[in-house]
């Protein structure tokens, strides 16, 4: 299960809010001053606040949306400017505290749940900015519940030791050996955007394993993948602009987003500015690859079955030989997503289907559906297995065990078929 | 996976309201699928109609050197389970009165939802068989014998009583083709011969790659909403 | 009691195909609209997905997506003299509910009127004289022409990326496309689908008869395409499950595939399901509407005030709701007064089977618009002097679906039941196919809809009936184009033909066509039309009356293309000039 990955941003089938800032006047007294409060919007985007700081059926960032993590549930933090419940009444350093080391204007220590060991590399001046934008929004008064943790992480000084073991405040240091648009990338993907919380595996202390930083890891039943330059399942094969329609639009050529990145796709990137996507993609194809593994060769009886069942079922959409439809249908021949590591996303999609991400850019909502309900777990097995291994494609096959203990799992948070 | 765009009315009115700009109420593993056939055993017929069923619809698509009839291909069992379900209630018709006859342009008027037509004109062909066929149910009547009685049901010769012979006559049928070629999840199309004896490859999806092939035979076997062999490692 | 909910700016009687059109043009100029649809939210993925939806029983058989006549439906006779009749059970149409409307379950036959069609009383009384136009026929124009909506039915083809070869183009003509056809402004967004043996041998045979062969213009997409809303569609699988379904790998056109990914991104359009409109509600002048009233699932009646009302439902629910609303004046066949329930048509489709020895067909490879045609006979494309009919129809060879219980092409003299049914039925099936006419249907002064005497709908109001047969303009048309047919037919060198027709009397039982037209008429003047000719009512200007309700006859083509541009055509009026100027746009 889902051990390793306490930073856990996005999962529940119930995240709402989306896409529904109202960017007009300013609103509610507050000076303004455009540009910083402009440059704000645009970080609180890249760093994706409203995801986790929105309850479902709440208004936009005032917080007590339950984050569930390995060690307990969290309720997020209301963020609008309520004097009293939300941070109305907090200073700039204060908000600079918070976001610097992880500690609330009344210095209780935060979980990292936020992503304060990210959000410490950011610049001073843009998380005034962030404040100046979330000062404009209108204050919600909306009291944070009372995490679920059991003894002794109820404890926040527990986080004290945590913080000395794992995590160091530190503003981003730019490589001057670098572009300018490496240095943007790298502020970004290691600092607001905090890709690592989901794309890095995690020890069991929910701390990244630095040496296999952004190689993939299992969060909240799906994979997130490889981010590195291995060619088979990680981004050796993208084009800095396959990345930067991806994170634009929810798809790009090669493939199409689904599972808890549509939705950072639809909250986050997909308002950023295409130069800081570019900046992203440079900074991500800059990665090393991942050290090689060579997957187990699959049975040839369930290849065979999985070839009969994917002509049958799958060739209709995903075409005979694996490789989609441009822009419309996820190609399967050589996806880094198809292959990666661990097979979760993949049966995952089998299983419940998918919804992409959809957005201004791009207004399709082409679902994947459901095979869950008419195909048992041997078969999802055979049909995974063989588009792992179909057409070129490399990657461990998958057991119905994997199957079946998956599909309890997601049955456990969607309900029975 | 936002679905939060379905929400109740504030107005208090209970009807779904799905509003732009915050996505369409998409749902996971949710799909409108079909119920399949769960008894393996009759729930509506009593014996003796099963006994008619198979042997009239025996009739209707006999077994012969082309392949199995109706009864091997289990369309009695799908035509009972049709008659326990919302076909046989009229579930989704206009039934309400009054009732006339009207004219064959008309369409179907009976006051008998499907399950009691059914009940009604088996009861009074037996009878009927019974009667002018020395004490004979129709079931355990000569093949022959059998076709007359379903040829002076078609032409609606026979007097049923309440249930009209043609209106019966055509509802039989036309349940018979559909337990025959329908996909096997319903009963009928029993190993999917139905649609092996025509060549009808089943519910596939794809044929791009046959378009072009223009007087070549395909070349996959049927398969059915839940699958075909080929689709078990094991099998 | 009714309660009464806040007041919105566009109210839309429904959610099919119009419904969408309209929501996307009114919310893109910055209106509010509302949406009222008595069925469900449907999406591919979940509702028709192919990983079930190729279910021939409960889609086709128990109509899973269609209307239910235990909800609404009408009553039905030939004649005035006869009773009619309760439609009990769908059978000759198959309108659709819920979000998306019919549309969703169409084939994908997306056709132009002709030029002739929208003037067709003053060219054809002008080329054969009025006496070729009998008495009975109530034929009238249309009060706009085919020109004033090209750029609309080029609107509509490119928002379904219509697969066709274009004929005419600015006047050029271009080979393999239908010479016949109104000009166009631009090619088809896409090409042509390719053929399967059948049609291809029909296309073969029609031209050695010096016929003009052309493919169908399709729906189903030949290859990808993203249409101007920047929504795509994927490229057609010719699987067979088309009319009837729902398209489970969007490569149909369709409100899903094509504009309510974009509707579901503007926040000015609001949905709302499970909701049937009952009633359109006037103020006390009569003139004005102030809204509707519509009933939910719970059976709970609420009045939705609105400025503007537009009704986007099936045609045969257009015209019933304005009857039981009591808008307009309803039509009387005795005296020719009146226009509410005119001119209802209908579609004329006897068919020429074909049966080979030898050419395997395989019927099941294949897509509601893949098919060859010729338009010969055709609207006034032939000279009818001394024929003793007017217009025409398209003959066609389509490959739409192998599905078994519904393909069931037999020789002359098959025995319809038994083991020589059973024989023809194996022999025939992979080697036969049909060729069919899409015959027109002229109005005629006893051929109409009006409110139900007898029986009455689940919400206590009558029921609409229908009287409607084939009159001998279609009999005489049916009788000419069998000959046709047959014609090209033998040209093909079967092993035999049958001819198909239909009638003598319309029989509602057998599925020919789901093309109801009429009844509430489009024209240039009030006494002869219910709305003008953006669709507007003549006697309540805040009240648009949207589909093929308008049609003052049928065409000899499937009706959606029209259908469309005529609401894109009204959509246009009501943007640029209804809304900055309230008021009627014609004066009477």
């Amino acid at each position: 299960m889902n051990r390793r990955a306490l930073l856990v941003l996005i999962a529940s089938t119930t995240l709402t809010g989306a896409g529904m800032l109202a960017f007009g006047p300013l609103a509610h007294g507050q000076i303004g001053d455009f540009a910083k409060q402009e440059r704000g919007r645009q970080l609180v985007a890249a760093g994706d606040c409203v995801a986790c700081h929105t309850a479902p059926d709440g208004k936009p960032f005032a917080g007590n949306r339950a984050i569930e993590t390995p060690f307990g549930t969290i309720y997020s933090a209301n963020i609008t400017p309520d004097a009293e419940t939300g941070l109305g009444a907090w200073t700039e350093a204060q908000f600079y505290r918070a976001m610097h080391e992880g500690i609330a204007s009344d210095g209780r220590r935060l979980y990292p749940a936020f992503p304060y060991p990210w959000f410490t590399k950011a610049t001073r001046e843009d998380v005034d900015d962030i404040r100046a934008y979330l000062r404009t929004l209108e204050p919600v008064r909306s009291v944070q519940r009372a995490n679920e943790f059991p003894w002794p992480l109820n404890h926040r000084i527990a986080m004290a030791g945590w913080n000395g073991l794992f995590f160091t405040p530190g503003e981003f240091k730019p490589d001057k050996n670098r572009s300018t648009e490496w240095n943007r990338g790298a502020y970004l993907v290691e600092g607001l955007a905090h890709c690592g919380a989901c794309h890095t595996p995690k020890d069991v202390f929910g701390a990244d394993k630095t040496s296999q930083s952004y190689q993939g890891s299992e969060v909240q039943n799906w994979f997130a993948p490889n981010l590195t330059g291995d060619s088979r399942t990680g981004l050796g094969g993208w084009s800095e602009q396959d990345i930067v329609s991806l994170l634009k639009a929810g798809h790009n050529d090669r493939t199409t987003v689904y599972g808890p990145m549509a939705e950072v796709v639809k909250d986050s990137t997909s308002k950023m500015t295409d130069a800081d996507l570019k900046a992203i993609a440079v900074y991500l194809k800059s990665l090393p690859a991942s050290p090689a593994d060579t997957p187990a060769a699959p049975a040839g009886n369930v290849m065979s079955a999985g070839k009969n069942i994917y002509l049958d079922q799958c060739s209709a959409c995903h075409q005979l030989g694996g490789d989609g439809v441009k822009n419309i249908f996820p190609s399967l021949k050589g996806s880094a997503a198809v292959q990666s590591r661990l097979p979760l996303s993949v049966v995952r999609l089998i299983l419940n289907g998918g919804h992409p991400a959809s957005g201004p850019g791009s207004p399709n909502a082409l679902s994947m559906p459901s095979f869950g309900w008419k195909l048992s777990d041997n078969q999802v097995a055979a049909v995974a297995t063989y588009i792992r291994n179909a057409w070129g494609n490399t990657a461990d096959p998958v057991s119905a065990t994997d199957v079946k203990d998956l599909r309890q799992r997601v049955e456990a948070v969607n309900g029975a078929y | 996976m936002a679905t939060a765009s379905v929400v109740l009315m504030p107005s208090g009115a209970p009807a779904r309201e799905i509003k732009g700009r915050v996505d369409d109420p998409w749902l996971p593993h949710q799909a409108d699928a079909p119920a399949p056939l769960q008894d393996p055993g009759y729930v509506f017929f009593t014996p003796e109609e099963a006994a008619f069923v198979e042997a009239a619809t025996e009739r209707l698509i006999p077994e012969d050197d082309l392949g199995p009839g109706a009864k091997t291909c289990g369309v009695p069992l799908f035509i009972d389970h049709q008659l326990a379900g919302a076909f046989g209630r009229a579930g989704s018709w206009y039934m309400q009165g009054p009732w006339g006859k009207g004219q064959d342009t008309q369409g179907f008027q009976s006051r008998m939802m499907p399950s009691a037509l059914y009940r009604a004109a088996i009861k009074a062909i037996d009878e009927h068989a019974v009667s002018s066929e020395a004490g004979k149910l129709f079931a355990d009547l000569p093949a022959e014998a059998q076709d007359a009685i379903l040829s002076d049901l078609e032409r609606g010769k026979l007097d049923l009583g309440g249930a009209d012979a043609k209106t019966f006559f055509k509802m039989l049928w036309q349940n018979t083709k559909e337990g025959m070629f329908s996909d096997p999840i319903y009963g009928g199309n029993k190993d999917m011969a139905g649609w092996k004896m025509l060549g009808f490859p089943g519910v596939r999806y794809n044929y791009l790659d046959w378009v072009d092939r223009h007087g070549e035979h395909y070349d996959q076997p049927p398969v059915g909403i839940r699958g075909r062999p080929g689709w078990n490692s094991t099998g | 009691m009714a309660q009464r909910l806040p007041s919105v700016d566009v109210l839309l009687v429904g959610f099919g195909w119009t419904g969408a059109i309209m929501a996307q043009e009114l919310t893109e100029a910055g209106h509010d609209v509302l949406a009222l649809e008595r069925g469900s939210w449907r999406d591919t993925g979940t509702d028709f997905a192919p990983s079930f939806i190729q279910d021939e029983l409960r889609y086709r058989y128990h109509g899973h997506l269609f209307e239910q006549t235990a909800q609404e439906t009408l009553t039905f006779r030939n004649t005035p003299d006869q009773t009619a009749l309760p439609m009990r059970r769908l059978g000759s149409f198959l309108p659709g509910t819920g979000v998306g409307g019919s549309i969703l379950h169409w084939n994908g036959q997306a056709f132009r009127f002709l030029p002739y069609d929208f003037e067709i009383r003053r060219q054809t009384a002008a080329r054969y004289g009025e006496a070729m136009i009998p008495a009975d026929m109530t034929l009238q124009d249309w009060g706009v022409t085919y020109d004033e909506l090209e750029p609309h039915y080029m609107r509509w083809e490119e928002l379904c990326g219509i697969a066709g070869q274009a004929g005419n183009v600015k006047g050029q003509k271009l080979p393999g496309g239908n010479p016949f056809e109104g000009q166009r402004s631009k090619p088809y967004p896409t090409p042509p689908m390719k053929q399967t043996y059948g049609p291809a041998l029909f296309g073969e045979a029609a031209g050695s008869l010096k016929l003009h062969p052309f493919p169908c213009p399709s729906g189903n997409m030949s290859q990808a395409y993203t249409n101007p809303l920047g929504v795509s569609m994927a490229p057609c699988t010719y699987c067979g499950f088309c009319e009837k379904f729902g398209c489970g790998n969007y490569s149909k056109a369709s409100v899903q595939t094509t504009i309510l990914p974009v509707l579901m991104q503007n926040k000015n359009f609001t949905l709302r399901t499970e909701c049937e409109v009952t009633r359109i509600n006037l103020d006390a002048s009569g003139t004005h509407a102030t809204g509707v009233t519509y009933v939910d699932a719970h059976g709970n009646e609420f009045e939705q005030p609105a400025e503007l009302v537009i009704v986007c439902a099936y045609i045969l629910h257009n015209v019933h709701l304005l009857m039981t609303s009591g808008i307009g004046t309803k039509y009387d066949p005795a005296t020719g007064q009146g226009t509410l329930g005119k001119n209802y048509c209908y579609q004329l489709t006897p068919s020429v089977d074909v049966f080979f020895e030898d050419k395997v067909l395989n019927p099941f490879v294949g897509a509601g618009a893949l098919g060859m045609i010729v338009d010969d006979w055709n609207g006034d494309n032939f000279d009818h002097t001394g024929l003793g009919f007017i217009h025409g129809g398209y003959i066609a060879a389509y490959m739409t679906t192998g599905r078994p219980i519904e393909t069931e092409l037999l020789p002359e003299g098959t025995p319809k039941w038994g083991a020589k049914w059973k024989q023809a039925f194996v022999k025939n099936y992979l080697t036969s196919m049909s060729i069919s006419l899409m015959g027109a249907v002229m109005p005629n002064k006893v051929n109409y809809l009006d409110l139900d005497p007898t029986y009455r709908d689940v919400y206590g109001r009558p029921l609409m009936r229908m009287t409607y047969d084939f009159k001998q303009n279609e009999l005489k048309l049916q009788d000419f184009a069998l000959g046709k047919m047959a014609d090209i037919a033998k040209a093909m060198h079967p092993r035999e033909i049958k001819k198909s027709p239909r009638g003598p009397h319309y029989d509602i039982v057998p599925y020919q066509s789901t093309h109801n037209t009429g009844g509430a008429v489009m024209g240039v003047s009030r006494r002869e039309s219910v709305v003008n000719r953006y669709l507007q009512h003549w006697d309540v200007s805040n009240l648009f009356v949207v589909g093929a309700s308008a049609f003052p006859h049928n065409s000899g083509y499937n009706p959606t293309g029209t259908v469309s541009a005529l609401a894109l055509w009204a959509a246009e009026a009501i943007r640029s000039q209804y809304l900055k100027h309230p008021g009627p746009l014609v004066q009477s």
